[in-house]
């Protein structure tokens, strides 16, 4: 799973059957510093209700990203799995000191 | 899937069985123009691709699916050969 | 999924026989904001697009399943067509 951020949505009309009704989002990965961009914003399915500038937990396999919305054998390969309240990151350990 | 053209063959024979009379080839990616690009590949031939041949390759879980590769251990496989790829004007070169 | 632009078409005579009713597009990759991104790659098609438009695509086994029970070697198939995409990186 990724850390992203919700910025926009993505309208389509014409899709695959088992696309509809499903929100799609427009994702854009992130660093760990929840800033810095990793890679290009891709587009996710919504299994949360996650909302524009949320950060959430971006699930990239298909089988996760499927069941997720409840859609087995469609083509899914990404979903927003979950909203992100806060994160903590341990500090990084000083480096070992040469006896 | 991408494009790549055959440059190699690969011959092994102490290999897992279920790979046994499958054809390995060694293959470049190659651009829509067929410009080289970096890295190269070993995949199996389910189609008898020939030696500088352009072909479609498929990676991944999906390679099992291609004729003859199910149950094994495939994550590359040619699944055609190309006649011709078309462009659309104003795209070129992006 | 993915953002991309349909720019052209393969054809191949020889190939697979459950890709023989399959068109073969290419797709290049795009940002939301429309510029190209990576390589150019080629892709079945779920939902009949035509050329030039801005589609959404899969990537892994899951691509193959809106052909099921046919079982097409493709790890990377479009799943719709993009009318319009809302964007606020909030920056």
């Amino acid at each position: 799973m990724l850390i992203a951020r919700i910025i926009g949505d993505v309208t389509a009309t014409h899709k695959h059957a088992s696309h509809e009704g499903q929100k799609l989002l427009l994702v854009q990965p992130l660093e760990l510093d929840r800033r810095t961009p990793r890679g290009d914003a891709v587009i996710a399915v919504d299994a949360v209700d996650a909302g524009l500038g949320d950060i959430v937990l971006l699930v990239t396999e298909g089988y996760s990203a499927m069941t997720s919305v409840n859609r087995p054998e469609s083509p899914i390969d990404m979903a927003v799995i979950g909203v992100i309240d806060h994160l903590d990151l341990l500090p990084v350990p000083p480096p070992a000191t040469a006896v | 899937m991408i494009l790549a053209r055959v440059v190699g063959t690969v011959v092994a024979t102490r290999k897992d069985p279920r790979l046994d009379g499958r054809k390995l080839l060694i293959c470049k990616p190659v651009s829509p123009e067929g410009k080289d690009e970096s890295g190269y590949v070993v995949a199996v031939d389910t189609v008898s691709a020939g030696y500088r041949e352009t072909v479609i390759l498929v990676s991944g879980s999906s390679a099992r699916m291609a004729e003859g590769c199910k149950d094994r251990p495939v994550d590359t496989a040619i699944v055609g050969i190309v006649d011709s790829v078309s462009i659309d004007e104003g795209s070129k070169g992006t | 999924m993915y953002l991309g632009r349909v720019i052209g078409r393969v054809w191949s005579t020889v190939k697979d026989p459950s890709l023989v009713t399959q068109r073969l597009l290419v797709v290049q990759p795009v940002t939301p904001e429309g510029a190209p991104t990576g390589k150019r790659l080629v892709v079945t098609d779920a939902v009949g697009v035509g050329a030039g438009e801005l589609v959404y695509w899969t990537k892994g086994k899951e691509s193959s399943f809106p052909f099921l029970p046919a079982e097409v070697p493709t790890e990377m198939t479009i799943a719709g067509i993009v009318d319009s995409l809302q964007i606020d990186r909030g920056v």
